[in-house]
């Protein structure tokens, strides 16, 4: 970490083209795939749901990770995103049908995708301000379980039925745009250009991208400096309070836009599958990945969803080897082998699969290696 | 008025009770290892499945109970020894992670086994009982609870006040260290901490349960929490602290579930006001007040941190 930032600024180093082919390359395999293989694949679920994830995990990495700030509060920054986004984007003409209960709501007009997008992002991050500012004088743990309320008063007031003209109560949500709707599509309805798939992993691009250069800016660097030691940090004249909150409020509203393309994912939203069961999902997703490490967090989203969606999914069925009925399979071991793993992970593998590296790192290893046996 | 809140008050003390078991457990564990054990709501869980399916074996009462609450020691041993006992000298946060990981595990299992479906509890004969308290119908654990808890919780403090195991549990959670210096086995009072704390979940989830009648793998997350709560709420590291906050919590948790029918009775509102949706997040929102007021909760000690 501290190689990157004292190593003399240089426009291109090898990683930095190399990284940069390597996500143009999977941008281009994952368009040219969505062309070829018939969209109901298993692919393309993980590759959705995975995408999504992986903008959540790494805007949790950022408070986590980057900042130190140990906070669990991202399933209930991600609920306000998903609300926003579907409150604003249901069509008119289909608002008597979702909010039959309640007379079509209160709100009468919709948004377009990408407004509401945004709009979803800057609801959690102004909500992340307001939760801030009492709660980022916490420390460690207490921060958690602090946030951790939140989310979980976040979820009630949601299904309040006082709110319902707006939140629909706690029925779900639903009929808003979702990922499908970005498939290109002629004048009979057939479509031409599939890109259900490239649109997520757009957006989840570019706000990690937006990430990435937040952490490698001042702010950034003031950020891991507020990790590593806060008093030291707050002696070199860095706002503690100003910069945590910055962090707090940048990474919820990524977490709300991942919230956003949650909804989208899932074609419908409800306040109650927001626990913090998911919230631990994400943050065993870091784990894995490795805290302080962006690619990290991405890989293993994918290996997360594809893992519990679909690779594992075989331990859910009776298998039968040759006429020898394995034994033990049944509905659920695969989430009981999937926890062991992850036990294993973390009790013997605590620094994930990246430790604190990323892409571009491996690739400038050469480097660092020399300015290491330089420095001895 | 009053015939219309007792129910709720009763209610409310029974479960403050319950909780109360679940926070000492928390307390003591952060007292000594500084650390949220977010699989202790889960131990508490897993208690209720264990009596379900120990019962459902054909084993008479009184045996089930002593098996059923050795079992859930035995389990809590292991999670420590497994989970928490490798991460003694790693950061903080990899051992809350770890609390995390277990807490998953739990959950998991117990979804394998029971198939995700409610598991119906077993009935204990005299503690479900219905009796009548001042024209208020309840079962008898409501009652129970309360002296149940006051019980164990006096034995506990006269255990950490008057023993040497006590004594150890109080140098260890006032300096890791030095106690270790001092020839203090770490590793047996630890263990013996979260042995007695899954005991007390064990007590608390026969009462719980009494109440609830059905288990399933979720049901220990929000007790857990909310006794994490009280925990905090009465300082954390004090027992006496952890059951006043639970009971507080407890009766106020259950004093909004009732809010809107009490309002109507009172007069005060002409209709429904959905207040019930409130009664969890009136515990994290008295979470978040207290933090901010009095982070040391109320009966908190006061401590420094040192650059």
């Amino acid at each position: 970490m501290n190689n990157a930032s004292a190593a003399p600024r240089r426009r291109l180093t090898p990683g930095a083209l190399a990284t940069a082919a390597i996500v143009a390359a999977i941008y281009v395999a994952v368009f040219v795939s969505e062309q070829f293989i018939p969209p109901t694949s298993m692919l393309f679920t993980v590759l959705k749901k995975g995408a999504t994830y992986a903008l959540v995990a790494v805007s949790m990495n950022l408070l986590n990770g980057f900042t130190g700030l140990f906070s669990l509060g991202q399933a209930g920054f991600m609920l306000i995103g998903a609300y926003t986004y579907a409150v604003l984007t249901i069509p008119v003409a289909q608002r008597a049908v979702v909010y039959q209960y309640y007379d079509g709501g209160a709100i009468q007009f919709a948004l377009p995708v990408l407004p509401a997008i945004l709009l979803a992002g800057l609801a959690a991050a102004f909500f992340a301000f307001l939760i801030g500012l009492p709660v980022l004088r916490l420390k460690s743990d207490y921060l958690a379980i602090a946030t951790l309320g939140f989310a979980e008063i976040m979820r009630s007031i949601f299904q309040w039925d006082k709110l319902g003209t707006i939140t629909n109560g706690s029925n779900m949500l639903r009929l808003f745009p979702t990922f499908n709707d970005f498939n290109i599509r002629n004048a009979d309805g057939e479509v031409v250009v599939y890109l259900s798939t490239f649109i997520p992993f757009l957006i989840a691009g570019v706000c990690i991208a937006a990430i990435v250069m937040l952490i490698h800016s001042t702010y950034g660097r003031a950020f891991i400096a507020i990790r590593d030691d806060e008093v030291a940090a707050e002696a070199m004249g860095i706002n503690l309070a100003r910069h945590k909150q910055l962090a707090f409020c940048i990474s919820s509203f990524f977490a709300g836009v991942g919230g956003a393309m949650l909804a989208m994912y899932m074609n419908s939203v409800q306040a109650k599958s927001f626990t913090s069961a998911m919230t631990y999902e994400i943050l065993l997703i870091v784990v894995i990945g490795g805290i302080g490490s962006v690619t990290g967090s991405c890989i293993s989203s994918f290996l997360f969803v594809a893992c519990s969606e679909w690779w594992l999914r075989f331990l859910d069925q009776k298998q039968v080897i040759g006429g020898w009925e394995v034994p033990l399979l049944r509905n659920g071991f695969r989430l009981v082998v999937f926890s062991i793993i992850i036990m294993i992970v973390v009790l013997f593998f605590r620094r994930g699969i990246m430790g604190d590296r990323e892409l571009w790192d491996l690739f400038n290893e050469p480097r660092h290696r020399k300015a290491k046996e330089g420095g001895r | 008025m009053f015939q219309t809140v007792l129910p709720y008050l009763l209610s409310g003390i029974s479960v403050g009770g319950q909780y109360a078991l679940i926070a000492i457990g928390y307390t003591m564990v952060y007292g000594i290892l500084r650390l949220i054990n977010f699989a202790h709501g889960d131990v508490f869980m897993v208690a209720g499945i264990l009596m379900v399916y120990i019962s459902a074996a054909g084993v008479p009462l009184y045996v089930s109970i002593p098996l059923v609450l050795v079992a859930t020691a035995v389990i809590g041993f292991t999670i420590e020894r497994v989970a928490y006992k490798p991460l003694r000298e790693a950061p903080r946060m990899s051992i809350m992670i770890s609390a995390i990981g277990v807490s998953y595990t739990l959950q998991n299992l117990v979804l394998y086994f029971t198939g995700g479906l409610n598991q119906q509890y077993p009935t204990i004969p005299f503690i479900s009982d219905t009796v009548t308290i001042f024209g208020a119908t309840t079962k008898r654990v409501t009652v129970l609870t309360p002296v149940l808890t006051i019980v164990l919780v006096a034995v506990l403090v006269l255990l950490i006040n008057h023993t040497k195991i006590g004594m150890a549990m109080r140098a260890v959670s006032k300096d890791f260290e030095t106690s270790q210096l001092m020839g203090i086995k770490i590793n047996a009072v630890i263990s013996t901490t979260f042995v007695i704390g899954s005991v007390l979940a064990g007590v608390g989830s026969m009462l719980y349960f009494t109440n609830y009648t059905t288990v399933i793998q979720t049901s220990g997350a929000m007790p857990g929490l909310k006794a994490f709560v009280a925990a905090v709420f009465g300082g954390i590291g004090s027992i006496p602290g952890a059951v006043v906050g639970a009971f507080i919590i407890g009766i106020c948790e259950s004093l909004i579930k009732g809010l809107d029918i009490i309002l109507i009775k009172a007069g005060i509102t002409k209709s429904m006001l959905g207040l019930t949706t409130f009664s969890d997040a009136f515990t994290f929102a008295l979470l978040i007040i207290i933090l901010v007021v009095k982070p040391t909760g109320l009966f908190g000690e006061k401590t420094t941190d040192k650059v």
